[in-house]
């Protein structure tokens, strides 16, 4: 049972990385559009696109807290003891992006505007970056069983860095791609160019990056490393992300916007998989286990049922949502 | 960095959850009961035809919007700190005291679906429909508030769990979540919730109706919620009666600091007002073997004073001070509102119509702060009054807390980011209401649909 609740929690992480990414990637593409004249259009389709899934997406979040704190406490206690400063580094920075963003949509006045927008998109890419410490502080092996680790070394070493950077440009790329697809079914061709371009370079980056990150992870987490390029593990997984990633870019110009969509979001779901495989059966590095970590049975099947049965409830309300909005779309386009 | 010692940390650490919660706890009645409010009227406009009935609920259903998009904000930092603030809590009772989250995790985002469902469902749904999607945003505030309210009830009175040499080793996860504490701590929050919203609202139209606006449209705004409010006064207040017999009961350390008894008695007296100073009650005033009568009906009922808390646990004087006086604030305050209401019924039943005295409107107006103020100060009764527990009688506060970091930064940080995000809360629900009253109608709102005017860049 730990081995199926370690799998939805993690589930929760690919999910909360591809569509909050995205969002966070909408900011990344928002601080760095240009001037107020400039940067509209592109910030107008970054507004309509995030618009009112934002929410939804960010669910993924409080998810994974509470499956971590419910199913693994002392993981969570460990984790949260040890890497405190970057995760509370994001935490503010949601408040933020998230008051920007609801307040950015209310607010008249130009200047009042700006100062929330460019709220909205500095703590988007801040948030993102400290996940991705986060994230590589764990993999890494730095999270003591029984936390209070080192509160800087922990995440700043070079596979955080590489985990904060690589989580920045993954959300990036995702949002250039989704964002690229929302302007083709605009027709607008201008900003569809605007950010393909966009696509482009930050695949480029995410690539190099990648490319440069096999170093790091070899001299900085060896374990992690062999995980990763182990054929029966982690390889098939990063295989399929390059590959995805690459079709993404030969497509870009031609594909259907729903392909797109698909393949930038596999592209980066299979890479936070790649993690999640390498790093299985442990929950922490290689000395915390997941059945050494998970709360009783009971506590987890009651876990277990609560999100089956709210998955039958939110599935077909969150249809609802979408065919509402693409009715909305349309009649905002007619 | 240095450890610091827990000790050091646990002053800010409380301040800071005490002021991210003393926030979250004002939203909750917008997400909670003010959605309520909303379908009451949608139903009446869509009912009777009335076009400001459905007017206010459109405007109002913005509103929900627009702090459910805070309190979300503010409820994932409340979930950041539980394990940057309480670690050793989650660590030791998380597979006991997560479990209620995870069920409200699930009602949260029923309602945030449905809440962008509603707004996006104006105009674009026949009107029945359209009424029905706003059903499960009332149901999953419900839903969502017992969830919390059933983890809170566990640490006042934890059940439901087996433990071995202080590790949870066996959950029973319907006794943790229908903890003995649940079903009145779960009613009395649930009663606040639809009063303080329903006051608040009220009060903001009453500002209008003393300003001269005194159209349908403003007296609708005022007496739907404030009728709501002012009918659960009653209900609530018996309900707070048996609350406090149920501290009286089971959680008797409680019960001494609300009482600020220093000594085990019979014919205790019900002090009103005064602190604990060096063990003794100052000032205040006394009815003579009220607190007994109130606590079992009878003068001889004996009730457990401080002395009967082993010392080591026992609260001191600035601690049982706060929570006595937390008390006296929130009963005395209910029974303003009760007065306030009953004013409000006198005038209805024999005139069909709101009290004539500018002087009803003026207390109406002020009544939602007031509202406030009583959930604050029982809320501060709850939680200040368990201490120095964090679970009752297994996890100290002091236990609980990090050892790591400075969490005096930290909430440095929140208290700057939350001024400004409660600031800008406020600046942002004002110009909506400006640009209402100028009659502009098409604002944009999280979770909303782009208004035509800003949309598709043209």
């Amino acid at each position: 049972m730990s081995a199926a609740t370690a799998a939805i929690l993690f589930a929760g992480v690919i999910l909360y990385a591809t569509f909050g990414g995205a969002d966070f990637g909408a900011g990344f593409w928002d601080l760095t559009a240009g001037g107020p004249e400039r940067g509209r259009r592109p910030r107008e389709l970054v507004d309509h696109a995030i618009g009112p899934v934002w929410e939804a997406n960010h669910v993924w979040l409080i998810f994974c807290l509470v499956v971590l704190w419910t199913g693994f406490p002392p993981a969570f206690a460990a984790i949260m003891t040890t890497l405190y400063i970057p995760l509370g580094l994001a935490a503010l920075g949601i408040v933020l992006r998230g008051s920007g963003f609801a307040f950015r949509k209310v607010v008249a006045r130009l200047s009042e505007k700006r100062a929330s927008g460019v709220v909205f998109a500095s703590s988007s890419v801040i948030t993102p970056f400290f996940f991705g410490a986060v994230a590589g502080g764990i993999a890494s092996g730095r999270v003591p069983d029984n936390g209070g680790g080192d509160a800087l070394a922990s995440w700043l070493n070079p596979t955080s860095m590489l985990g904060g950077i690589l989580a920045v440009v993954a959300c990036a790329y995702l949002a250039a791609v989704f964002l690229t697809a929302e302007a083709r079914t605009r027709g607008e061709p201008d900003l569809e160019r605007w950010f393909r371009r966009r696509a482009v370079g930050a695949a480029a980056v995410a690539g190099g990056l990648a490319a440069g990150g096999v170093f790091v992870l070899h001299a900085d987490s060896r374990h992690l490393f062999d995980e990763l390029i182990d054929p029966a593990r982690g390889l098939p997984l990063l295989v399929i992300s390059g590959g995805a990633g690459l079709s993404t870019l030969v497509l870009l110009g031609r594909a259907d916007p729903r392909v797109l969509r698909v393949l930038a979001a596999g592209a980066v779901a299979s890479v936070v998989a790649g993690w999640g495989v390498a790093q299985y059966p442990y929950l922490l590095g290689t000395h915390l286990r997941i059945a050494e970590a998970a709360a009783p049975e009971a506590t987890l099947w009651s876990l277990v049922l609560v999100l089956a049965g709210g998955a039958l409830f939110l599935a077909p309300s969150f249809i609802l949502l979408y065919m509402l909005q693409q009715r909305g779309r349309l009649e905002n386009l007619g | 960095m240095p450890v610091m010692l827990a000790v050091d940390q646990l002053l800010p650490a409380r301040e800071q959850m005490a002021f991210t919660l003393g926030f979250h706890i004002i939203l909750v009645p917008f997400g909670v009961a003010f959605t309520f409010l909303m379908m009451v009227l949608n139903y009446r406009g869509v009912r009777r035809g009335d076009a400001d009935a459905l007017l206010l609920a459109k405007r109002w259903s913005k509103v929900a919007a627009v702090l459910f998009a805070v309190g979300a904000v503010s409820g994932t930092v409340l979930s950041f700190e539980m394990g940057l603030l309480w670690p050793r809590l989650m660590g030791r009772f998380g597979a006991a005291y997560g479990i209620p989250f995870a069920v409200e995790g699930v009602f949260f985002f029923l309602e945030a679906i449905f809440i962008a469902v509603y707004i996006y469902g104006w105009d674009r749904m026949r009107p029945w429909p359209h009424f029905w999607t706003g059903l499960p945003v009332t149901l999953a505030g419900i839903g969502g508030t017992c969830s919390v309210v059933a983890a809170n009830g566990w640490m006042n009175r934890p059940a439901g769990i087996t433990l071995r040499d202080g590790v949870v080793v066996e959950v029973r996860p319907l006794q943790v979540f229908f903890n003995p504490a649940f079903w009145y701590e779960a009613l009395h929050m649930l009663l606040a919730a639809y009063i303080v919203a329903g006051f608040l609202t009220a009060g903001v139209y009453a500002a209008g109706l003393l300003k001269g606006r005194r159209d349908h449209y403003h007296r609708l705004g005022f007496v739907i919620p404030f009728t709501v409010a002012a009918a659960l006064m009653l209900p609530q207040i018996l309900v707070g009666d048996i609350v406090a017999r149920e501290v009286f009961h089971h959680e008797q350390a409680k019960f001494a600091a609300i009482e600020a008894l220093p000594t085990t008695a019979t014919h205790v007296p019900e002090t009103i007002g005064g602190v604990l100073v060096d063990g003794k009650v100052r000032y205040g005033i006394r009815i003579p073997s009220g607190a007994s009568l109130l606590a079992g009906f009878t003068p001889g009922t004996r009730i457990a004073g401080l002395d009967a808390i082993p010392p080591a646990v026992r609260p001191n004087d600035r601690l049982v001070s706060t929570v006595h006086l937390a008390f006296d604030v929130m009963v005395g305050t209910s029974f303003l509102l009760l007065g306030l209401s009953a004013w409000f019924g006198w005038a209805w039943w024999r005139r069909r119509d709101l009290p004539a005295s500018r002087w009803f409107l003026r207390g109406a107006a002020a009544s939602g702060v007031v509202s406030v103020v009583t959930l604050e100060s029982g809320w501060v009764v709850s939680e200040v009054g368990r201490q120095p527990w964090t679970v009752h009688g297994l996890l100290l506060t002091r236990d609980a807390v990090t050892t790591s970091g400075n969490v005096w930064l930290f909430f440095a940080a929140t208290l700057v980011i939350f001024a400004g995000v409660g600031t800008a809360t406020i600046v942002v629900l004002r110009s909506m209401q400006r640009r209402w009253q100028a009659g502009e109608e098409d604002t944009d709102v999280p979770y909303g649909p782009r208004s035509p005017r800003v949309g598709a860049g043209r």
